[in-house]
């Protein structure tokens, strides 16, 4: 902490928090703020609920034989897991929680463009739930997060179109939070706030709300063909009535590769804000960051054919797909290279946020790299629907995202509750996570091209130690998410004010009290310098040791 | 053999494939290995060698170097280029059958493979096969999406319900039994769907062909079928018959009503017996019924293997079709 901290503050008297009592001050709030911590808990019960899903499968995998549930049960488990998890976590999860909170702060501004739009893009988002999580209760669905045709039109007797719909709402939420980022990005940015004086989170959302606003449409799309195959049978993806079954897949994917994108850029985003902070250092490349998250948004959606490589794509294609998804790999490294760079020469402190970071570029890197196997084609052949796949992308959705949402969330909920939580817990529980979540998914790799296929219920005896490994990893990534749940809710009541600037940031947002007041700034901000500026601190420094210049 | 140690780190290799993919994944797990172990080590020696001394300490900035930049873009983009073109290059010849390759017909359906041989032989969850022989797999699916895979020879492809066949190729090079999975998750019993490939020397092989007589073989069974089903009323060579003659057609160019051409392979034969309508060979009027639901995809496979052994009518000419 920087040293004038130190000196035991009050919360300020009037913030977002207090303004206003109730519920119904809650539920039709137009405060950004109030609205990103009404996702917050959305999100987390959504998460709790996805988690308990994963809990399920990894117990059954303990065993070779399918014996702790029926194979049905079993189906709905990995089903419901990826559907919560992909839709109404990872998706949402950054931008919804700490992009809303931020970006108006972020860019000097009083609220979103649209705060009635915002607050709509929540009530959409829980209608989507609803529909997924009444979908649930009345008996689940079986047809895997990706909801593959045939099987999902014609075959699968449980709740495909209830869940498709919570999807499908779930979606335009996504797409309502991102056009109000788009045009308050474009629209709202403070005097002086020039688009290269932006903070790096500032261009991730940026990058993200593109993809949300241009691909969202296409998984809409998908989801209501797949409903009226399912119910009217027309022909669109039955081979018996003249449809591809593969031509959904294509729609599937041309969205939801892309919302790969629409998780790890967000995340991206926080960890450039972390690496600086932490290393009080301006961030190395700056440009070269915030045009590699544009890179990766427009590459993102020229890549969904590598999902393909054995569906019987031809060759040709399969190898276009996989020329475009190799390049996809150069912004994403040119990235962790920057942000290392950015540590050299540093003062890096270790607090929880920056653990998370670290964590992050190590988790990322093993999951860009492992990506790099599977636009491999000839590669990808042998590990396509295999656990490689299944670690590749944890690696990349929970290690890159939930590690950069962790990350961040640590790092600015000071600013959100205007408290300090314990520093000594988090840093612990960043690494139980750490090292929870590698014993979790590395095994799984080589599980992957031993060549155990995802979405077994039973398997073979020989990959039952493997198995075990990483149900007991599992065990230990549970525990690493529920500390931060105890004791961030412990420094809501307990913890010590934080003060507007507790870790020594650049960035409108430690300008402002913690917590901070309704409309964010008592009056607006001008802007006069870059983003992570630290060139004044230093000579003031060098001043004070050496007067002489 | 399918049960090795406790812990095995590594699928057998199997094919002639396999080793070929196993050393491009050996060299996407060095370089792997290089450059996280570069980063890490990377991260945490700055970690260390520039942790906070002092809690107001501010370093030098640093703006950054573009002569950096184009390093660190560059090598990535040299490094992706020669996988992609050792994967593309090795894909290719994955998902080229060598000509001599010996064809054998599966059928995928929840929850379990049906593999019939061409001399009539038919195995349920097993597939039996030489060593030292391609073979090529000729595949449906009769309801929703399957994948077949073998990961002792490094291959899988999906098998469709249509609307084409889909095919894999492999030679084995070892005798032994090795697991069959599939990979497309299919329902309830998806992880049910699994047999064994046994790879034989070739005259065990033979012997195991010929073990058990099957009565007759697909080619044999697809003549009776082609009469059973009536195909032979229309597809005749006498002068005015409503459906074009087959002999010798497989593999030709035929002109369709309407305009345009279709080559007559194995998508486009299923087609005309399950969609009839879809595609009339110029010259004739669509009055084929539909045999949707009333035929099985071995039935069609079947016939497949009795239409492709018509020759061409001697004097060889025909309305609508030409070679």
């Amino acid at each position: 902490m920087a040293s004038e901290t130190t000196i035991e503050q009050a919360l300020p008297r009037k913030h977002y928090l207090n303004a206003s009592y109730g519920v119904k001050s809650w539920l039709l709030t137009t405060d950004h703020k109030r609205i990103a911590l009404l996702y917050l808990m959305t999100v987390t019960v959504f998460f709790l609920l996805g988690g308990a899903f994963a809990v399920m499968v990894r117990l059954e995998l303990l065993t070779p034989a399918g014996d702790l549930m029926d194979s049905e049960t079993y189906n709905k488990m990995f089903t419901m897991h990826g559907v919560m998890m992909v839709f109404f976590f990872l998706i949402p999860a950054i931008p919804a929680v700490l992009g809303n909170f931020l970006i108006p702060i972020m860019v000097g501004a009083r609220d979103l463009a649209f705060p009635r739009i915002n607050l709509l893009s929540w009530y959409v988002f829980v209608l989507g739930g609803t529909f997924a999580f009444g979908a649930m209760l009345a008996g689940g669905v079986d047809t895997g997060w990706t909801f593959y045709t045939p099987y999902s039109t014609t075959y699968a007797n449980t709740y495909v179109i209830a869940t498709a719909f919570g999807a499908f709402f779930a979606g335009f939420s996504s797409i309502l939070t991102g056009l109000n980022f788009i045009v308050t990005i474009h629209k709202m940015r403070a005097p002086g706030l020039t688009w290269f004086r932006l903070p790096l989170f500032v261009w991730a959302h940026y990058a993200t709300s593109v993809i949300q606003v241009l691909g969202t449409p296409v998984i809409a799309i998908a989801i209501v063909l797949l409903a009226v195959e399912r119910v009217f049978r027309i022909g669109i993806f039955d081979p018996a009535l003249g449809g591809d079954p593969v031509l959904f897949q294509h729609l599937f994917w041309f969205y939801s590769h892309p919302a790969v994108y629409i998780m790890i850029l967000p995340s991206m985003g926080v960890i450039s804000e972390l690496i600086c902070c932490f290393s009080r250092k301006k961030v190395f490349g700056y440009h070269f960051i915030a045009f590699s998250s544009v890179g990766i948004a427009l590459l993102g959606f020229l890549v969904w054919g590598h999902h393909m490589f054995v569906s019987g794509q031809s060759v040709f294609a399969g190898m276009i797909f996989s020329v475009l998804s190799m390049l996809v790999a150069i912004p994403s490294a040119v990235k962790v290279f920057n942000w290392t760079a950015t540590m050299y020469r540093g003062s890096i402190s270790y607090q929880a946020p920056m653990l998370y970071a670290m964590g992050f570029l190590g988790l990322f890197t093993i999951g860009g790299l492992t990506g790099l196997f599977l636009a491999t084609l000839a590669v990808d052949v042998h590990l396509h629907d295999t656990y490689f796949i299944i670690a590749h992308f944890h690696y990349i959705m929970v290690g890159g995202t939930i590690m950069g949402y962790l990350g961040g969330i640590h790092y600015w909920w000071p600013k959100i509750s205007g408290r300090l939580y314990p520093d000594m817990w988090a840093r612990f529980s960043a690494l139980v996570i750490f090292v929870g979540f590698n014993l979790t998914f590395f095994p799984q790799f080589v599980l992957g091209y031993m060549g155990m296929p995802r979405r077994y219920h039973a398997y073979p005896e020989e990959f039952q130690v493997l198995n075990v490994m990483s149900s007991a990893g599992a065990s230990i990534l549970g525990v690493g998410y529920l500390i931060p749940l105890v004791y961030l809710l412990w420094s809501l009541r307990y913890g010590q004010p934080a003060g507007p600037n507790p870790w020594g940031a650049k960035g409108l947002e430690w300008l402002t009290p913690s917590p901070p007041p309704t409309f964010n700034f008592d009056e607006t901000p001008e802007v006069t310098e870059e983003a992570y500026e630290y060139q004044k601190d230093y000579e003031k420094q060098r001043g004070k040791e050496a007067p002489v210049g | 053999m399918i049960l090795q140690s406790q812990l095995p780190l590594f699928p057998e290799q199997a094919s002639s494939i396999a080793r070929q993919v196993d050393y491009l994944y050996f060299f996407l797990v060095g370089i792997s290995a290089i450059l996280s172990v570069g980063i890490f080590s990377t991260v945490f020696y700055f970690a260390l060698r520039y942790r906070r001394k002092s809690e107001d300490e501010i370093p030098k900035p640093i703006h950054g170097s573009t002569l950096l930049e184009i390093t660190w873009s560059v090598t990535p983009l040299v490094v992706t280029m020669i996988l992609f073109v050792w994967g593309a290059a090795l894909y290719y010849r994955m998902t080229n059958a060598p000509p001599n390759a010996m064809q054998i017909n599966v059928v995928g359906k929840q929850w379990m493979w049906k593999i019939q041989h061409p001399t009539g032989r038919r195995e349920i969850n097993e597939l039996h096969v030489p060593v030292g022989q391609p073979v090529k797999l000729n595949m449906i699916s009769e309801d929703v999406i399957h994948s077949f895979y073998i990961p002792a020879f490094r291959v899988k492809q999906d098998v469709l319900p249509g609307p084409e066949y889909s095919s894999v190729w492999f030679e084995a090079t070892r005798t032994g039994a090795y697991h069959l999975f599939c990979t497309e998750y299919c329902g309830t019993k998806h992880s049910g769907m699994i047999g064994k490939v046994v790879v034989m020397e070739p005259a065990d092989f033979e012997q195991w062909l010929s073990g058990v007589p099957t009565g007759e073989t697909m080619e044999q069974a697809g003549e009776r079928l082609f009469v059973q089903y009536n195909c032979n009323t229309c597809h005749n060579t006498s002068s005015g018959a409503r459906g074009p003659l087959l002999d010798g057609l497989f593999g030709s160019t035929v002109k369709l009503t309407g305009g345009g051409t279709a080559v007559m392979n194995e998508g486009y034969v299923r087609e005309s017996i399950l969609r009839p309508a879809v595609k009339i060979v110029a010259g004739y009027r669509p009055v084929m019924p539909t045999f949707q639901g009333q035929i099985s995809e071995e039935a069609i496979l079947q016939l497949m293997a009795y239409i492709k052994s018509l020759k061409a009518p001697e004097g060889g000419a025909r309305k609508g079709g030409e070679k």
